[in-house]
């Protein structure tokens, strides 16, 4: 590689890291609002009231997950400016991908939560627990471990969806590399390859710390990715 | 202690259109074990799940200790909370070591400190003879381990009655033997049961009385006595004859 491209990637080092701060930030925000609204998402969908669930969670769900992020995102910033309210292109972006990601992380949960036999929340009412103590005690702790790979999954979509919020302006890791594009000549996939590049450390390295936790969280002799024994294996 | 612990008057229950439960009555003593028996879908499981409300019945009033729990003014997770139960496949918390899985009741449901409710739970562990497994989780236990962790954390909560659902009926003929064993020497203890089995052996050598169920409605009850050598109905005398021929009296 010749020195001066070298030079190019040590000096665009400093706003690149910018960016990808920007795009840690998104996705940390996208990752916690569709956590927090997932969860009780999933369980008021297996549990609460039906009226609630086939009138609100449904349509939220099916809403947030048939329309693209690309074109939640403009709804949300050019749509919030006309309803009288301004979101920064931050905040919309978090609000439009947020929403998007509590609708796909609900169903992850719910999933999770079906699979949980019926026999552990009769067993925890029948020692007396009411329900909001039987799901917090019982059903939770066992859907969040069940959770950890589908999560896992969510977690690279959504850090690799971040990069759409570059359209509505802002500076994330593809709009830095967008500005050392057009700032220099003839470095397009150079900068965009750098880009490519930390962007798969980001995935991949969350992806070992989601795989230690599950690891380190799993259920003695319930592990759900045990290895199959030698005898299996070649089944 | 005496004076009837358990009253339930006609219970009806349906599901969709069939009904499974239709006109149930009867009593359980305090200190006395009785064991229902009867043919698959005739509603046994579904009576249990009636008396402690987690199947709440359609028609019907049930008594604990004189105070009735069908009632919409009582709090059914504290009566609960008094009603041990048992199930087919022992449903222990699968998150959760055997210490906590006898513990959480006393924890979060009866608010107990931890020391005491630890004290307590090991002492249950130890009546059924798995102190040394406190700290397994119940997966890497047996069926019939599983069944008695179950049977402690039904203990646990200090109950006025256990209801136990077919207990032995997903276990191994071996295994079979520890459970039932645990639940003799609570019959000898005093503790009043209310037994769904198909464990004649059981039935006749421990239950005082015997209800024999079929389409959602008592045929006939009785001490054990009375219903193997003299029943008064002739389809009783054909189910225990048949029962008997298949699972042996090998607890007798």
């Amino acid at each position: 590689m010749p020195i001066d491209k070298l030079i190019l990637i040590w000096q665009s080092f400093p706003s690149l890291l910018k960016g990808t701060l920007v795009t840690i930030e998104l996705t940390a925000g996208f990752l916690s609002l569709g956590l927090i609204l997932g969860i009780p998402l999933a369980f008021g969908e297996v549990y609460g009231n039906k009226f609630v669930s086939a009138m609100i969670i449904s349509p939220f769900v099916k809403i947030f997950r048939a329309i693209p992020a690309l074109v939640l995102l403009f709804l949300f910033f050019f749509g919030s400016a006309s309803f009288g309210f301004e979101l920064s292109a931050f905040t919309a972006a978090i609000l439009a991908i947020g929403f998007r990601s509590s609708a796909y992380q609900s169903q992850i949960f719910r999933g999770a939560i079906q699979s949980i036999g019926v026999g552990q929340m009769m067993a925890a009412r029948s020692i007396g627990m009411s329900k909001l103590k039987a799901v917090q005690h019982i059903i939770l702790p066992q859907a969040l471990r069940l959770s950890i790979p589908p999560w896992t999954n969510e977690y690279a979509g959504v850090l690799k969806d971040s990069s759409l919020a570059y359209a509505v302006g802002v500076t994330e890791l593809m709009r830095q590399g967008r500005y050392i594009v057009a700032r220099t000549f003839g470095n397009a996939l150079l900068v965009y390859f750098v880009c490519a590049v930390i962007y798969f450390i980001l995935v991949y390295s969350g992806n070992k710390f989601l795989g230690f936790l599950e690891e380190k969280y799993k259920i003695p002799g319930y592990e759900i990715k045990k290895r199959p024994r030698k005898s299996l294996e070649r089944i | 202690m005496s004076g009837i612990v358990l009253k339930a008057e006609n219970i009806h229950k349906s599901y969709g259109g069939l009904s499974v439960l239709r006109g149930i009555s009867f009593e359980v003593k305090r200190g006395e074990t009785k064991v229902i028996i009867g043919p698959s879908g005739t509603g046994k499981s579904t009576l249990l799940r009636c008396i402690n409300q987690l199947s709440p019945p359609d028609k019907g009033r049930v008594w604990l200790d004189g105070v009735e729990i069908t009632d919409p003014k009582v709090d059914i997770n504290k009566v609960r909370s008094s009603i041990g139960m048992v199930f087919q496949d022992f449903n222990l918390f699968a998150h959760l070591p055997v210490l906590d899985n006898v513990r959480i009741g006393l924890t979060k449901v009866k608010g107990m400190e931890k020391k005491e409710a630890t004290d307590l739970a090991m002492e249950e562990l130890q009546r059924v003879g798995l102190r040394d497994k406190a700290s397994s989780y119940p997966a890497e236990l047996s069926g019939g381990q599983q069944q008695r962790v179950s049977i402690a954390r039904a203990l646990a909560m200090n109950p006025k009655l256990i209801l136990f659902d077919e207990p032995t009926s997903a276990l191994d003929p071996e295994l079979i033997g520890e459970v039932l064993n645990v639940m003799i020497n609570l019959a000898k203890e005093g503790m009043t049961m209310l037994v769904v089995s198909h464990e004649m052996g059981f039935a006749r050598s421990v239950a005082n009385e015997i209800i024999f169920m079929e389409h959602g409605v008592i045929v006939e009850e009785g001490p054990p006595q009375q219903l193997f050598s003299n029943p008064k109905h002739k389809r009783t005398g054909e189910f225990l004859h048949k029962i008997t021929e298949l699972y042996g009296e090998s607890e007798k």
